[in-house]
């Protein structure tokens, strides 16, 4: 570990114009620290501001803070009620500690656990070195993404928060030097592309403030389910977030994300339009999973992610609308 | 449990009822409450720290080291390499009272063999100043390809028969049911959950060695040779291990480089391995390939069996796992051929792992076991009833004590094994498919040489006193059993001191022999200071009994007395002691390895399980769980069956991520092990753990020692693997043979729905 500065912000002002990374949970950034992957001079610590709570909005949707932990936001009344999807997704990721420690926003930030990003005897890796090459392609892949990789990257994004919170359509707000804006989840997380190094849509300086889910449709019934190879502290071989609305037999409206898989939490925007108006059946539900995975480009080692994931969207459909 | 009552029931009848009794551990307090001091915790004043550097490439020549940044980086001290070290001897080959775990001391050469060696170490005043500085260390290498393929066939070397009888070549031609699948077990690293570590701190030309070791005794010796230094002048301290399954019986590279380097910077120095360093400079199991025959009559009687086991090795050790452990006579058979056969690879050397040979061998025979019953549409606890082996066939010694035909019926009946249907995915609970499995279990029966020491004191404690070490297992309170069975203390007058290197030498806490090994002697040195504390009793002017004769007297509840009177009348011994003007009485113990004694002679000692596995399978989902274990364990008398219930279910549950999980998996383009870290390398966690139910049968073996008791640590884990494949199979129909078994190898069964 490198050594570095440690300050504490006392508001958001102060915090987005200190130039040093954001601590909050420090599950991820210290663990990298510690690996020398991540190697800021300055850390900025964040747990003192005001953003550690859960609110009810006045159209029905929730406030979460950035500095909710994962724990907390799991158990919370509100969320277990009428978004039992993101509780389920929470719940199964990492370990009760962990998940005292993480937070909202820090989740969402979640680095990938790429062993050849992680370790630093690797010079090539384009997410730490732009330009450099993967190491990961040709090696050691079976936990690697089948769905939004390029030639320059096949790192999984490994949070299950954020897969709950794709299929509940959450908006992200920041602020940063030029502001305070808000940005769909859809919008987000990028593509690795050319340019893996570059995540998400955050601007340098931004902090993630707070994020706001919309309020959930009546009718509808969430499933999170995430296969992996042990029942605990593990993460996703492929999981899903479906959040359904049926009537007569057939689905209104549907959301479906997958964890495990991609590049990015991934909304299967195809499974959605196969399934929109259809009949819940298997076939459907099978038709649906083909969809999602139309485009998945396995590695050499991870070509079972492929039907463990249509299995595990069929499964999570089969129960949000049974 | 059933164990505990009827282990109750035989107690009633027991005069001090200690031994059998399933009392805490001892040490239990200190280490919930975090005050044992493991070999890391020692923290010694003006102690500074050291770091290695480990190689990145598995094969090839180390060209240049560039320690110029990392030797002006602040609070170092030194950066040791092989240029400036100074000479680390090898320890003589086949001393067998100093084994080494690595042949070649750390920086011997600039060839590389395996992916993490050592090639240079800091010294700080931090152990962030040393890590930062180890970082800074530069290397240039002549790579070479390494070779770190799973795959050990196709092998074209030379085979060296482990053992053989009749004709297994005919027998296998014209046998009627047939069996021939290769099995393979991967890479296993042991991951104690203490970190290997050395704290080296010298005071002129002796060398004082805080160790996380299986062996004070073995250490002593074998650092004593690689220093260069008289034996006497090497401490070795070991108070407590967070365990080791083999990987720390003997010292490793690590150890040399701490104490040379404190000899050099005249400071104490603590050198941790780091977790991921575990993975690839202090051992694992290695990779195992074996091809089983198997040659039966129609009515299952097996006519012919023949191992061909290949185990991987490195590059500068032969490191044979002996997979044909228990094959020679676990069954009945008459015409057997078990060889084996070593293959190289740029890897850390292996070193035994918890049932090393038995467990990678139990999993390919019984495996073809079960393959052999669904060959002949027979049970399989049938068949292996059907073959039991009234004696040893490999050598024609009768067993001292074998009931693995009680394991098996036992097991069945607590499983309820007459309910199982034999059709793959025939059994059915709350929408999930049902597989049950089982499979025989053995491990050899030892005892080696031991010497202690026991005294009564003024202070009137009872105190042991042994050069061995508990690996966690529970061998203190063992000690504190026999010493409160012979003085009738009770534990918290009783204190027991093991793990320094300078009392009576015990042994290694290896091959489930420690209890075995310790009881007769830490009884006979209690009786022998009983003795003598009778004889000073009888000798004392001024006590009740002097004048009378010693063998009238007895020592009860910490009591003299006449033996014709109860233990009441009699006086505490800590008062003659002092009415004597005694510090203490004392008397040594010994006792011989079961090799060299005429009651074990010409008898096979093992011990014998069955293990009984049920798994829940979700085929839509490809999720499978072990939910129910049952083992039935013959280890002969069982000392403390709380402990020892505790051993085995701990190895029921590495079985359990044997079978589903573990694998050190290497990156074929430089040797790394690329998933050393404890959540990348994976384990079983709690959710996983199956309901466990542990019987033990409880039958004294007197040909291994008077108290008849065999060991337990490894037994347990044995069979629990090839149970769980067997389990798979049935739910699924997809046979494993190559361990772990993934999700991917699920995928391919042909049941869809439960």
């Amino acid at each position: 570990m490198q050594s570095f500065s440690f300050t504490k912000a006392q508001t958001v002002e102060e915090a987005t114009g200190a130039g040093g990374r954001f601590i909050g949970g420090g599950t991820t950034l210290v663990d990298l620290m510690k690996l020398n992957v991540e190697t800021p001079s300055t850390l900025v610590d964040i747990t003192g501001l005001p953003m550690a709570e859960v609110e009810k909005l006045p159209d029905g949707g929730l406030k979460i803070g950035a500095m909710v932990r994962n724990s907390d936001l799991a158990f919370h009344p509100e969320v277990k009620a009428r978004y039992a999807v993101l509780s389920e997704a929470l719940l199964s990721g990492a370990s009760a500690q962990l998940r005292n420690m993480a937070t909202t926003g820090g989740n969402l930030l979640q680095r990938t656990r790429c062993p050849y990003f992680r370790d630093t005897s690797y010079s090539n890796c384009n997410k730490r070195n732009p330009g450099s090459g993967c190491a990961a392609i040709g090696g050691h892949n079976r936990m690697m993404a089948i769905l939004g990789t390029s030639d320059s990257c096949i790192a999984t994004h490994p949070s299950d928060m954020c897969v709950g919170m794709m299929a509940l359509d959450a908006t992200i707000h920041v602020s940063g030097p030029k502001g305070a804006r808000s940005i769909a989840i859809g919008d987000f997380y990028h593509l690795p592309g050319t340019t893996p190094n570059v995540e998400n849509a955050l601007e340098p300086g931004e902090l993630i403030t707070h994020v706001t889910l919309p309020a959930p449709r009546r009718q509808s019934r969430q499933v999170y389910l995430k296969l992996r190879d042990r029942a605990s502290y593990e993460f996703a071989l492929a999981s899903a977030a479906v959040v359904a609305e049926t009537s007569g037999g057939h689905i209104r409206n549907i959301r479906v994300a997958m964890g495990g898989v991609g590049t990015r939490p991934w909304r299967a925007h195809e499974a959605e339009a196969a399934l929109m108006g259809k009949p819940a059946t298997p076939a459907h539900f099978r038709a649906a999973a083909e969809a999602a995975l139309k485009d998945a480009r396995p590695q050499s080692e991870n070509g079972f992610k492929v039907e463990l994931a249509k299995r595990c969207i069929v499964r999570a459909l089969t129960m949000a609308t049974a | 449990m059933a164990t505990q009552e009827s282990t109750a029931a035989k107690m009633a009848g027991s005069p001090h009822g200690i031994i059998g009794r399933p009392v805490a551990r001892i040490d239990g307090p200190l280490k919930t409450t975090g005050t044992a001091e493991y070999a890391g915790d020692f923290h010694l004043p003006g102690m500074v720290h050291a770091v290695p550097v480990q190689a990145t490439v598995a094969s090839g020549v180390l060209r240049h080291l560039d320690v110029s940044a990392a030797q002006a980086m602040p609070g170092v001290l030194e950066v040791l390499h092989r240029g400036n070290i100074e000479r680390i001897y090898r320890a003589v080959p086949n001393d067998p009272n100093a084994t080494v775990s690595e042949t070649r001391p750390a920086f011997e050469d600039d060839r590389l063999y395996y992916w993490g060696q050592y090639i240079a170490l800091v010294v700080a005043e931090t152990p962030e100043q040393a890590t930062a500085a180890a970082a800074a260390v530069k290397a240039e290498y002549a790579a070479e390809t390494p070779d770190v393929r799973r795959e050990l066939e196709p092998f074209a070397g030379k085979w060296h028969t482990v053992s053989e009888r009749g004709k297994v070549d005919d027998a296998l031609a014209a046998a009627a049911v047939k069996v021939d699948q290769t099995y393979g077990t991967p890479v296993e690293t042991h991951n104690p959950i203490e970190l290997h570590a050395t704290v080296a701190a010298w005071e002129g030309d002796r060398v004082t060695l805080y160790e996380s070791t299986q062996g004070v005794v073995n250490h002593r010796n074998a650092m004593a040779q690689i220093l260069g230094v008289p034996r006497e002048h090497v401490t070795v301290i070991t108070r407590f291990l967070g365990s080791g399954f083999g990987g720390k019986l003997f010292p490793w590279a690590h150890c040399a480089l701490a104490a040379v380097a404190s000899r050099r910077v005249q400071r104490p120095v603590k050198l941790v391995v780091t977790r991921t360093m575990m993975f690839s400079n202090v051992g694992h199991r290695p990779v195992t390939e074996q091809r089983f025959r198997l040659g039966a009559g129609a009515d299952g009687k097996l006519v012919a069996l023949q191992q061909d086991a290949l185990n991987h090795t490195s590059l500068v050790d032969a490191y044979d796992e002996g997979c044909g452990e228990a094959t020679p006579y676990l069954y009945s058979v008459p015409n057997l051929k078990v060889a084996s056969a070593l293959v190289q690879r740029n890897v850390g050397s292996p070193m035994a792992m918890r049932g090393p040979g038995a467990v990678p061998g139990l999993f390919a025979m019984e495996s073809a076991m079960d393959e052999l019953a669904v060959a002949l549409k027979m049970d399989p606890v049938e068949l292996r009833l059907k073959n039991d082996a009234v004696k040893d066939e490999s050598n024609g010694n009768p067993f001292s004590s074998r009931h693995l035909r009680e394991c098996l019926e036992t097991g069945s009946a607590k499983f309820g094994w007459s309910r199982r249907t034999a059709e793959v995915g025939s059994m059915r609970r709350d929408g999930k498919v049902l597989g049950w499995g089982v499979a025989a279990a053995s491990w050899g029966a030892y005892r080696f040489a031991c010497a202690t020491t026991v005294e009564l004191g003024a202070d009137g404690r009872a105190r042991a006193r042994c050069a061995t070490q508990d690996i966690g297992t529970g061998l203190y309170t063992i000690f504190a059993q026999v010493l409160a069975e012979k003085t009738g203390l009770p534990f918290e007058r009783i204190d027991v001191l093991l793990g320094d290197s300078s009392m009576p030498e015990g042994p290694l806490s290896g091959g489930s022999w420690s209890t075995a090994t310790v009881l007769p002697a830490v009884a006979e040195a209690a009786e022998g200071a009983i003795a003598s504390m009778l004889a000073v009793a009888s000798s004392t002017p001024g006590t009740p009994f002097a004048g009378a004769d010693a063998k009238t007297l007895r020592l009860t509840e910490g009591r003299v007395h006449r033996a014709s009177e109860p233990a009441a009348q009699g006086v505490p011994f800590e008062q003659i002691l002092k009415k004597a003007r005694l510090n203490r009485v004392s008397a040594d113990g010994r006792s011989g390895s079961a090799f060299e004694d005429p009651k074990a002679r010409g008898l096979s000692m093992h011990s014998f399980g069955a293990q009984f596995v049920e798994v829940e399978w979700e085929p839509e989902i490809a999720r499978l769980r072990v939910s129910r274990v049952v083992t039935v364990i013959d280890a002969g008398r069982i000392i403390n069956p709380r402990a020892g219930a505790n051993q085995i279910k701990g190895a029921v549950v590495m079985g359990v991520g044997m079978a589903l999980l573990e694998e050190t998996v290497y990156d074929p383009r430089n040797g790394q092990p690329i998933n050393a870290n404890l959540a990348d390398y994976r384990m079983v966690t709690c959710p996983d753990t199956p309901q466990i139910d542990v019987t033990f049968l409880d039958y004294p073996d007197y040909a291994l020692n008077s108290y008849g008791a065999r060991g337990i640590g490894e037994i347990g884990l044995a069979g629990v693997a090839p149970a769980i494949t067997s389990a798979v199979y049935h739910a699924t129909g997809v046979r494993v043979r190559r361990l772990p078994v993934r999700i991917e190898d699920l995928l391919r069964s042909e049941i869809r729905q439960a």
